[in-house]
């Protein structure tokens, strides 16, 4: 009986925090817009913040996981005496999966605990509820643009991500592995189709933006106001946001990829 | 200044963005650029090209010398018409050269292949090359191999 009213419990408290955080969002983005200036500038100083900051780490994981994706390709391929398709493997595994993905985490991990954080520090400080004194929005000044960076960063950071990782994967198969610069690209140009699998990769980076942000936003927003509740939140904040991606991920590979 | 520093690097964010995409775009998927040194063309005529695409690697002796430009049916002939770009500094290729299209590896991708003629005139921009040779289909080779089985049997 215990057992199965905790159960109702966590139910109830799982569909709450959906329908809670889901009323967020809307009114951050309903909210009444301020001049148009102060809104982009906001939203400028956010993907600083939350994009350009988180460049670096795509761009070192990106050089290292294409440099991988090759050496273990490589491996595999020369059994079959088939290495000219390194450049195939690699681009469409970074493509349609592991750009998005990897980058993805990676935002979570660098840029949805750093807002959290944030937000959450801001409750505890108050700062929030001094600012609806002061008659100005949360909402619309805090939450909006932190959302709208996290959407337009993500699938920018992806693409940088792959772009790396496809030229590092280049460098090591024709420097180390001694694979002909001409038929990677020829080899790769063949298979890769720019709707199919770049603009796929683009909207699942858009997606996995979307729900990256909008963990981070709710759980900085609903974050217990003390040392504990933040901490407790930002780590909340990563694990769903990074479960999400990968389930996430596998929908959207069925919806697209899938017959 | 901060403000000033902020809006930069997001500048700067933005155009990393879009050469990356461009970058994929234009060399990842797409036929790329870059890679077209200057040179000469050569056509040549073949039965069958299954498999050759454009951007496809033209060797000689194993050494990369150019790659495919275009391909399409000639009507008049029957038959399809590959447009090679041969690299300028290659100009030892003799008249009755021939090609052969070929595979690299088994599952590899499908390459033209020149073979040395005797002649001392060499090829000039727009020649063709007329002893050709088409692709070799798997599934055909495969077939010819059964049946020769079944019949000696």
């Amino acid at each position: 009986m215990e057992q199965l009213a905790w159960l109702g419990r966590t139910g109830i408290a799982i569909t709450q925090s959906l329908g809670q955080s889901a009323l967020l969002l809307l009114m951050a983005l309903t909210a009444p817009p301020d001049r148009l200036s102060r809104e982009l500038r906001r939203l400028v100083t956010q993907i600083y913040f939350i994009g350009v900051n988180s460049v670096l780490i795509v761009m070192l994981s990106g050089l290292f996981i294409g440099m991988v994706l090759a050496l273990q390709g490589h491996t595999v391929l020369s059994r079959f005496g088939a290495v000219e398709a390194l450049g195939q493997l690699v681009s469409l595994t970074l493509l349609r999966e592991l750009g998005p993905v990897v980058a993805g985490l990676l935002f979570a991990g660098r840029a949805g605990s750093a807002i959290t954080a944030e937000l959450g520090f801001m409750k505890a400080t108050e700062q929030l509820s001094a600012l609806e004194m002061m008659g100005v929005d949360p909402l619309a000044h805090v939450l909006r643009p932190r959302f709208l960076a996290g959407l337009i960063s993500m699938p920018i950071l992806a693409q940088i991500f792959n772009a790396v990782a496809i030229l590092s994967a280049w460098l090591v198969s024709t420097e180390l592995l001694g694979i002909d610069g001409g038929s990677f690209w020829a080899n790769m140009n063949q298979v890769v189709d720019f709707r199919e699998d770049v603009v796929n990769g683009i909207i699942k980076a858009i997606v996995f933006g979307f729900v990256i942000t909008w963990v981070a936003l709710h759980q900085g927003y609903t974050a217990a106001p003390n040392t504990e509740g933040i901490n407790r939140s930002t780590t909340r904040s990563v694990v769903i946001a990074s479960l999400s991606v990968l389930a996430l991920d596998f929908v959207l590979t069925a919806l697209m990829f899938g017959e | 200044m901060r403000q000033n520093f902020i809006e930069v690097s997001v500048g700067l964010l933005m155009l990393a963005g879009i050469a990356a995409l461009a970058f994929l775009a234009l060399q990842v998927s797409a036929r790329g650029f870059g890679q077209n040194k200057d040179g000469y063309e050569v056509v040549a005529y073949f039965t069958n090209t299954s498999g050759l695409t454009d951007k496809a690697r033209v060797s000689f002796a194993g050494v990369n010398i150019g790659q495919v430009q275009s391909i399409e049916v000639v009507p008049d002939r029957m038959k399809a018409k590959v447009k090679m770009k041969i690299n300028k500094d290659v100009d030892y290729l003799s008249v009755d050269s021939s090609a052969v299209i070929q595979t690299a590896g088994v599952l590899g991708e499908k390459y033209v292949a020149l073979y040395p003629g005797s002649e001392d005139d060499v090829l000039e921009n727009g020649a063709e090359i007329h002893d050709t040779q088409s692709s070799m289909i798997f599934e055909d080779m495969i077939g010819k191999l059964v049946t020769n089985y079944a019949a000696k049997d």
